[in-house]
């Protein structure tokens, strides 16, 4: 026979056992209305960025001199450029590169920031100091500027352009991660650790690694909004995809001298590129709200 | 102070040289020789030869540093492989009105932002809060290149208010400082709000209201001013953004400044004045760092308190 004590302790165990870090993460997050729908346009856009060239209604490097600089109507949703081009074609197809290029160069950023971060706020002493001015002086450039620098450097070019904004993301992430495996380093678990025998790169991977994670995750969907701005932006100064790409910052860019007669080719480009920062940038704010034990706290 | 901004000077110093190495070993880092880059594909080879020359790139490299350095300490910036001038020359004409251009951007983007941040705050949760906060989102989120050309479309095209482009007296600022501004603005607008609603939770605020200060005495006088410090320390942080944004809006609005300057070297490939743009923007941006550092010293009680 079941006592009432065993059927209650069971019950907790259930309830326990349901408990979850991701349950509880998404029960917060999708309290964050603005934050839930910024994610589902990305995880529209992302599905876009696949499947684009499939779903594309016209070939977006085809022209057609009969349609140049159409307005936005049925047969054309967002009109057509100064080769007759079908601007929407473009900003599907676009899409791809925008994402590519931000999401590499902020992962290749993440990657190479948080292994100098760990390595100077574990190991401290002198690597620690180089590190740490060596980020000093990249942080002497503006962001911008520092990208431009190394496109006029190694030229003009897509892959310039994720080379030039990984660099410019590495001292970011190098002083975060460094921050909280300054803050990590000092729990009694990697102490434990420590004693125990574990090598320095176990302690840093298992026990310290963890701790940046949710700091990282903030940071990095903020970055992505601000890797499509610069890139966006190399591009439309000509330092980044070549012209005939459907790159929105080079569309926006060739668009500008048709503003006056037909604006729709300057305006359509700037509404993707806006609405995508903007939604990375909202996310960042809603995943901060859940994540930041700061704020939570507050 | 005067101890603390010795040794921020002093720290300063090493940077400065590891920068200075940098825009030095610009023209040396670029893939293949730069001297037939400069000479152009049709070049003989004693054209190379002859630029290699005039460019000092024939000397040991040590050398060649000491050369640059020299010049650089006597304002010495060499000469533009485009137009033939004094690089020096150029940026007298170009530095003043990027400076003003930025000065102002900064001195509405402040306003603004402070006027946004306080609102939203004393209204939280409310539509001047909803409405703040989306103005300040979007602020951050516009590309400057569209807004500009957006507002080039309905101010100057369609409403013929202020001109296209170009530098023609003080209306020419208006449109370029309001695109340059709105980033920073939305910042401030943010930080303003986040640390006022901390400020307002503060004791000294309740002890303000229970002995019946009017509202507006307790906003202005006592929370605003309390916050003003850290909001103008991050004002003054985030002006790398704006001589990095300067490039891109310069272009859009063919403004005749550094950023413009700076973009038609690369599109050019001289190197002279790259380099030298390069040097002056990343002394800029320290230097205003510094100035931030010191004034946060000077405006903070507690921190002079503490030293």
């Amino acid at each position: 026979m079941t006592s009432p004590t065993t059927v209650q302790n069971s019950q907790v165990q259930k309830k326990q056992r349901k408990y979850s870090p991701l349950k509880e993460f998404w029960k917060s997050f999708k309290k964050q209305k603005a934050a839930l729908l910024a994610s589902i346009f990305i995880g529209l856009l992302i599905v876009v960025a696949i499947i684009g060239p499939y779903i594309a209604p016209y070939d977006p490097f085809e022209p057609d001199y009969d349609a140049l600089l159409e307005g936005p109507s049925a047969s054309h949703l967002a009109g057509t450029d100064e080769y007759g081009r079908d601007i929407f074609s473009r900003l599907i197809v676009g899409a791809k590169i925008s994402l590519m290029v931000s999401f590499s160069a902020v992962f290749l950023g993440l990657i190479l920031g948080t292994i100098l971060g760990l390595i100077s706020g574990y190991f401290g002493g002198w690597i620690d100091k180089v590190i740490m001015r060596s980020c000093d002086v990249l942080f002497s450039f503006p962001d911008l500027l520092l990208a431009i620098a190394i496109v006029a450097l190694l030229g003009p070019g897509i892959n310039n352009v994720i080379i030039a904004v990984m660099i410019f993301s590495v001292p970011s992430f190098a002083r975060l991660v460094r921050g909280a495996t300054l803050n990590a380093k000092e729990n009694v678990y990697v102490e434990a650790a420590q004693s125990m025998g574990a090598s320095h790169v176990r302690v840093l991977w298992k026990h310290i690694f963890p701790e940046t994670i949710s700091e990282l995750i903030i940071f990095v969907t903020m970055r992505i909004g601000t890797a499509i701005l610069a890139a966006s932006g190399l591009s439309f100064l000509g330092l980044g995809a070549s012209p005939e790409m459907p790159e929105w910052g080079v569309m926006l860019s060739s668009g500008r001298d048709y503003l006056g007669t037909s604006s729709h080719v300057v305006i359509m480009p700037g509404i993707a590129i806006f609405l995508t920062v903007l939604a990375f940038n909202l996310i960042g704010d809603g995943l901060r709200d859940v994540l930041d034990p700061k704020i939570k706290n507050n | 102070m005067w101890k603390y901004t010795a040794r921020r000077i002093v720290e300063m110093i090493p940077i400065l040289i590891v920068i200075s190495i940098l825009t030095f070993l610009f023209i040396h880092l670029i893939p293949g020789d730069p001297a037939r880059l400069v000479a152009g594909k049709d070049a003989t080879i004693e054209d190379v030869e002859n630029v290699r020359h005039e460019l000092g790139l024939d000397k040991p490299i040590l050398k060649q540093y000491v050369d640059y350095m020299k010049n650089l300490m006597t304002g010495e910036l060499g000469t533009s492989l485009t137009t033939g001038l004094p690089v020096i020359d150029m940026f007298k004409t170009r530095f003043m009105p990027s400076l003003h251009l930025t000065f102002l951007s900064m001195l509405w983007a402040t306003l603004i932002g402070l006027m946004i941040g306080v609102f939203s705050a004393i209204n939280k949760n409310k539509w001047p809060d909803y409405f703040g906060m989306v103005t300040a989102v979007s602020g951050i989120s516009i590309p400057g290149f569209w807004l500009g050309l957006l507002l080039i479309q309905l101010f100057s095209v369609q409403l013929g208010l202020f001109p296209t482009g170009g530098l023609d007296g003080f209306s020419s600022y208006i449109l370029p400082s309001l695109t340059l501004g709105a980033g920073i603005m939305s910042m401030i607008a943010r930080f303003t709000r986040s640390s006022m609603l901390e400020t307002l939770q503060a004791d000294f605020i309740r002890t303000g209201r229970a002995k019946g200060l009017k509202e507006h005495s307790v906003i202005v006088t006592h929370a605003l001013r309390n916050s003003l410090i850290s909001v103008v320390t991050v004002a003054g942080l985030q002006f790398g953004f704006l001589l990095g944004g300067s490039v891109v809006v310069e272009t859009v609005f063919s403004f005749p400044g550094m950023g413009r300057l700076l973009i038609d070297s690369i599109a050019f490939r001289d190197y002279p004045v790259i380099q030298s743009a390069l040097l002056l923007f990343a002394f800029e941006f320290i230097l205003v760092n510094l100035i931030v550092d010191v004034l946060y010293t000077v405006l903070n009680p507690k921190i002079q308190l503490d030293s």
